[in-house]
């Protein structure tokens, strides 16, 4: 059995609390318990756990706007975020930052970002403070098709490649830049072609088959903590829910959506191959399903209990001065 | 609601329109009359590459619905996203011929895209010696109060307001987004036309045809002589909400809103005040350097023998836009608090009641 029986469980259960979460996420803001809007990444969840599951809490990353899978695969507590995400005082960023700005920087989770291209500029200059600092330490930046076509991404992908960064540019390609196909935004054929051209490695992976996504991974994240420089990732992948929850997502095919859940979930995926491996029962998976489902019952139920901020000391605390 | 007293004459039908029809509206008929037009952005149209329908958004509050089916996507053209590289198109094809729309969807993103707008865009006519236009419209969503956070909630008019060489427009009714819209197309300089997201469906009687606005012309909402209220984009309402409850006690407002903040009615405001002696600014933007200080030093300094009080603003406070709806809400300037400022400074000075 090429991966132990305790790294399968933890990767199976982070991408089914992923799951679950943002599942919940779209129930609990249909029920008006979200302020805002949110974007959630229920469909995705293998590339996150993937890329994080080796990393510790001193390797960095950056996110997106769609980003509550890549801070749970960062070990971001459940609990605190369904908090932020309802805007509470005890939420991950006090209920300041909410679903599109959250962070939580103990967990080297730098932030979601509500600036397309926002992220992968910063996490160079945390992957040039590890080499700087001689830490070891690795950066990963999540990235989206739409991203991808940013001149901040350009920019950091070919500095990178200059100062030979110890950065993951993790490509999530779910097909959709919110409403805009990748093969309309995307110019050239392969986002995987393109990265190459900055002179970095290069690779596509299936991004709903956890075990091809992880391998790619694996390899790039030991290429840059030894001193290897930069790796860039495409991962194929399927959004199961809008740009934000309630787009009306008229720019999909009819029935799309039911298929890629029937067809194309990484979860299903992952199930399969594990049990016809045999390297997990499915009875063990059931019973973390349980644990997980009450994981976020607990984590909604604290968070609807939880106070709100304080406009007269909240408001103005957490920046430099005041007028 | 408005009272468009110094406005144009413009003749023939109304309709009620939102502002987002207003500004639609205005879209079309210019697309219509000049084939130079074009509208650019992330999905203006929407599902561009996509197996499901065309328009799918129109934008994402919906403003450029119905262009692209009627215009084409060679004249509605979905971008990816790109924000640097949308604004330097537009600004170089309007140095070449067109007369570009460009929409920034959260005006936010003028972080990715600043450098063509205020090296570039905004000094060509100037650095070239007055051989260069630059026609082009920055379309941008402004403000508060959808709970988007700290990276979708900004008011950004005072930083582009500092720029030299950029025209600056922010509608508060329906009636001055269409007027102001025409306008900004016509115009041979580059035009930041912002709106606040909270406004797009605020509706009033809107003329069918099309007709301009001038800039640097401020409109006044209510009329009045005890104290000048200037207020743009949503604050206008707060002020209008104000001046009515006011008008109950028999005090009466001044409402004046400047419509385009750069250039700026001087005149409008200073004339006011020195009929009424005091003046309250109200501007949902950060305190520091910003609208409403710049309206204060103006009058400070050109119309301090008319004032009987000093000068009051009300602002956001300094911080970025918080998240949580209890510290959005504290955030936003709005009615009460206005009408705090606005007592103060009726009660102050030498014939303060």
């Amino acid at each position: 059995m090429p991966y132990s029986t305790e790294f399968l469980l933890s990767v199976y259960r982070t991408m089914k609390t992923i799951r679950e979460f943002e599942e919940r996420c779209v129930k609990e803001f249909e029920g008006g318990n979200v302020p805002g809007f949110t974007h959630v990444s229920n469909g995705q969840e293998a590339i996150a756990v993937a890329a994080c599951i080796d990393l510790s809490d001193k390797d960095i990353i950056g996110s997106t706007h769609r980003g509550h899978g890549h801070c749970i695969a960062k070990g971001c507590d459940v609990g605190g975020m369904m908090k932020e995400i309802m805007g509470r005082s005890t939420g991950l960023c006090k209920g300041k930052g909410g679903s599109m700005h959250i962070a939580d920087i103990d967990k080297g989770m730098l932030g979601a970002n509500a600036i397309v291209g926002g992220g992968p500029p910063l996490v160079n200059g945390a992957a040039l403070a590890a080499k700087t600092l001689g830490t070891k330490n690795v950066a990963l930046s999540f990235n989206g098709d739409g991203s991808a076509n940013q001149g901040t991404v350009f920019e950091a992908m070919n500095m990178a490649v200059v100062l030979k960064l110890p950065h993951i540019f993790v490509y999530e390609n779910n097909g959709y830049a919110e409403g805009t196909a990748a093969n309309y935004g995307v110019g050239s054929n392969s986002l995987t072609d393109r990265n190459a051209g900055f002179g970095m490695p290069a690779e596509c992976v299936d991004g709903l088959d956890f075990f091809a996504t992880y391998e790619a991974l694996k390899i790039a994240t030991e290429r840059a903590r030894n001193g290897g420089g930069p790796t860039a990732i495409e991962a194929m992948c399927v959004r199961f829910d809008g740009h934000f929850i309630g787009d009306p997502q008229l720019y999909r095919a009819k029935d799309e959506v039911k298929n890629a859940r029937k067809n194309q979930d990484c979860i299903k995926i992952f199930r399969e191959r594990v049990i016809s491996e045999g390297w997990l029962k499915a009875a063990a998976m059931n019973a973390i399903d349980k644990e997980i489902m009450a994981e976020i019952e607990t984590a909604v139920v604290d968070a609807l209990a939880a106070p709100h901020p304080d406009p007269a000391t909240d408001l103005m605390s957490d920046v430099y001065c005041s007028y | 609601m408005t009272n468009h007293a110094n406005n144009p004459t413009v003749g023939g039908k109304t309709s009620m329109k939102t502002i987002r029809e207003a500004i639609n509206d205005a879209l079309r008929e210019e697309m219509r009359r000049d084939p130079t037009v074009i509208v650019l952005g992330e999905e203006v149209s929407g599902g561009a590459g996509c197996e499901g329908e065309d328009d799918a958004y129109g934008g994402v509050f919906g403003v450029t619905k119905g262009l692209m089916p009627e215009f084409g996507r060679e004249r509605v053209i979905d971008t990816p996203i790109s924000e640097a590289a949308i604004i330097g198109a537009a600004a170089g094809a309007a140095n070449n011929g067109l007369r570009p729309v460009a929409e920034l969807m959260f005006f936010d993103f003028i972080g990715v895209s600043f450098d063509q707008i205020f090296n570039q865009a905004a000094k060509f006519r100037y650095m070239f010696g007055g051989k260069s236009k630059t026609p082009m419209v920055i379309r941008g969503t402004v403000g508060g109060g959808w709970r988007a956070g700290a990276q979708h909630s900004s008011m950004l008019h005072s930083i582009v307001t500092h720029v030299a060489g950029l025209k600056v427009v922010m509608p508060a009714n329906a009636y001055d987004a269409k007027g102001l819209m025409v306008q900004a197309i016509r115009d041979d300089d580059p035009v930041i036309f912002l709106e606040h997201k909270v406004m797009y469906d605020n509706a009033c009687e809107v003329p069918d045809e099309q007709y301009c606005i001038p800039f640097g012309e401020a409109s006044f909402p209510r009329q009045g002589s005890d104290v000048t209220i200037v207020a743009i984009s949503n604050m206008v309402t707060h002020a209008i909400t104000v001046a009515d409850i006011l008008a109950k006690e028999g005090i009466s407002c001044d409402v004046i809103d400047p419509r385009t903040v750069s250039p700026l009615d001087h005149e409008a405001i200073l004339e006011s005040v020195e009929v009424t002696g005091r003046l309250v600014i109200i501007d949902e933007g950060n305190p520091r350097c910003g609208l409403a200080s710049d309206i204060a030093g103006i009058v400070a300094e050109h119309g301090f023998y008319s004032l009987k009080a000093p000068i009051r603003t009300v602002t956001a406070p300094h911080t970025p836009v918080p998240f949580a709806p209890e510290l959005e809400d504290a955030y936003l300037p709005n009615a009460d608090k206005l009408m705090i400022a606005v007592r103060e400074v009726l009660a102050a000075g030498p014939s303060g009641a």
